[in-house]
């Protein structure tokens, strides 16, 4: 019997898209099948906690690509699906209907899933996660009579939430468990500008807030936190954290760690399978080290070395890491990772103004930066990362001095 | 539908329809136009999606606003006539127009 090839990509979303157009971009003949568990034809995530949260963009200009592109492809969409098996042994997956679907090549773009908390209430009305496009439909019907909203968790998602929710008339508290916002990704002076700017838009922001439970009668009404006190609420929204879906990858016998473990050509433990996206744990050349990232541009590139892998040509991934995040009028660019700074200088004045720039240092070089309303130190950050020279901090923080003179 | 022609460094040209309303940026990824990168996807974040807009068609496809311009001042192949592709919203006027792409977005 001829085999016919065929690549099968679990997930559609930013990873998987980018890899079906690399597919044919490089030479693929052979038949692609993407399925996924939503029944949207894939959209930008991105915009579901910003933009398209507060109205300001609709449903049809969520696409990522146009409808016809997907024709020209020759891809076949399964959407409504849940893959509940991969066997390696005859290359078979397996659909929560029972269908089975062979491949020569597979593709895990699985992302990852909200990290969810167990709390008494939680299954109460007007109680919402952020992730895919119908989590936020929920939000956004929940906001029509929305007067008073909790969100918990101080991270991006949740920041990011707050601005667009009080962007919509309602009055946002944002409950952290820790003693500053971001914590976990941005340094102190980067942590206060948020506090500062959340704070001048009327978002209530509460430190060290544990909660314990939610109350209401059907409908969320209250939110209890550790110490008692209580915020009354018409909607909660919680924004603690993704997950990795690396349970089929796990189930199949691949290596998982934080993440489906890849090497640079996005090659998992099996050589007829790759992964690319936020659920990879991959490695970086120039960071010298694996990390897993929840990001856009990581799936897009990733994805193309999947696809290059797939047609039997070497494109290894390297790339600096770098996010963003809308919040009211200010615009952050991140680039690189901070994690292991041992300095962290600022360029402008972060306690007065919406425009600045935090260096992160490590042994005199710049190894990432946050870039408030500053596009310009984004783009020249990005280039005095990599040329990974050891860097004049005076002249850095030196306003006078155009940030363009320091690039080699 | 208005047609614009993409012109990729290597010479390559690709006559697309793009439908009013949407942007440059849109036009060449929906086509698999592969001298856009935008990696941001149209937030005006990345700077992966610039354009060089033929002279001829400057003045309709109209000035980059001040966001666009801090960015377009950074890179190294700016041309009178750079713009981001994904800040251009295209018109009925721009049916015709030609659009070439840098070397890299890089």
């Amino acid at each position: 019997m001829e085999v016919i090839d065929h690549v099968v990509i679990i997930g559609a979303s930013h990873a998987a898209v980018q890899l079906m157009i690399s597919l044919r971009q490089q030479g693929w003949l052979g038949g692609i099948t993407v399925i996924s568990d939503e029944l949207h034809m894939p959209y930008q995530r991105p915009p579901l906690s910003k933009a398209y949260l507060d109205g300001s963009v609709e449903e049809g200009r969520l696409a990522l690509r146009a409808p016809e592109m997907y024709e020209k492809l020759d891809a076949v969409f399964k959407l409504g699906h849940t893959v509940v098996a991969i066997d390696v042994a005859t290359n078979q997956i397996t659909l929560d209907t029972g269908e089975k679907i062979a491949y020569t090549k597979l593709a895990l773009c699985t992302g990852a899933r909200v990290r969810q908390l167990a709390l008494p209430g939680a299954e109460l009305g007007g109680v919402h996660y952020l992730r895919t496009m119908d989590d936020v439909k929920g939000i956004r019907q929940s906001a029509k009579n929305a007067k008073r909203a909790v969100i918990i968790g101080g991270g991006y998602i949740g920041l990011e939430t707050a601005a667009s929710l009080t962007k919509l008339g309602i009055k946002v508290t944002v409950l952290e468990t820790e003693s500053r916002l971001l914590k976990r990704v941005a340094s102190e002076q980067v942590s206060e500008f948020y506090k500062r700017l959340h704070e001048e838009e009327g978002v209530e922001i509460r430190l060290g807030s544990k909660v314990v439970a939610l109350q209401g009668d059907g409908q969320v009404r209250s939110v209890i936190c550790d110490d008692d006190t209580y915020s009354d609420a018409d909607m909660v929204i919680i924004g603690v954290g993704v997950i990795p879906n690396t349970e089929l990858a796990s189930e199949a016998g691949l290596v998982v760690e934080n993440g489906i473990v890849v090497d640079e050509f996005a090659q998992t433990s099996h050589p007829d399978i790759v992964a690319a996206g936020d659920c990879t744990f991959h490695p970086n050349a120039l960071l010298k080290r694996s990390l897993r990232l929840e990001s856009v541009p990581n799936a897009s590139e990733q994805a193309k070395a999947a696809a290059a892998s797939l047609c039997g040509i070497k494109k290894a991934y390297s790339e600096l890491p770098w996010f963003w995040s809308d919040q009211f009028d200010v615009k952050l660019q991140i680039v690189g990772i901070s994690q292991g700074y041992t300095e962290a200088v600022v360029r402008g004045d972060t306690s007065r103004d919406r425009s600045f720039t935090v260096f992160y240092i490590k042994d005199q070089h710049i190894i990432a930066a946050d870039c408030i309303n500053r596009p310009k130190d984004f783009m020249m950050a990005k280039k005095l990362i990599l040329q990974q020279s050891t860097i004049d901090v005076a002249a850095l923080v030196d306003e006078g001095i155009d940030i363009k003179t320091l690039i080699n | 539908m208005p047609a614009i022609t993409y012109i990729e460094f290597d010479g390559t040209k690709y006559h697309v329809d793009v439908a009013v309303g949407s942007s440059v940026m849109e036009g060449a990824l929906n086509n698999m136009i592969d001298g856009i990168v935008a990696e941001c996807g149209g937030c005006c974040v990345c700077c992966t999606c610039h354009c060089i807009i033929d002279p001829d068609w400057a003045e309709i496809a109209g000035e980059a606003n001040d966001e666009e311009q801090e960015v377009l001042e950074m890179l190294d192949v700016r041309t009178e006539t750079s713009r981001l592709s994904c800040q251009v919203q295209v018109t009925d006027e721009m049916d015709g127009m030609v659009v070439r792409l840098p070397e890299s977005q890089y």
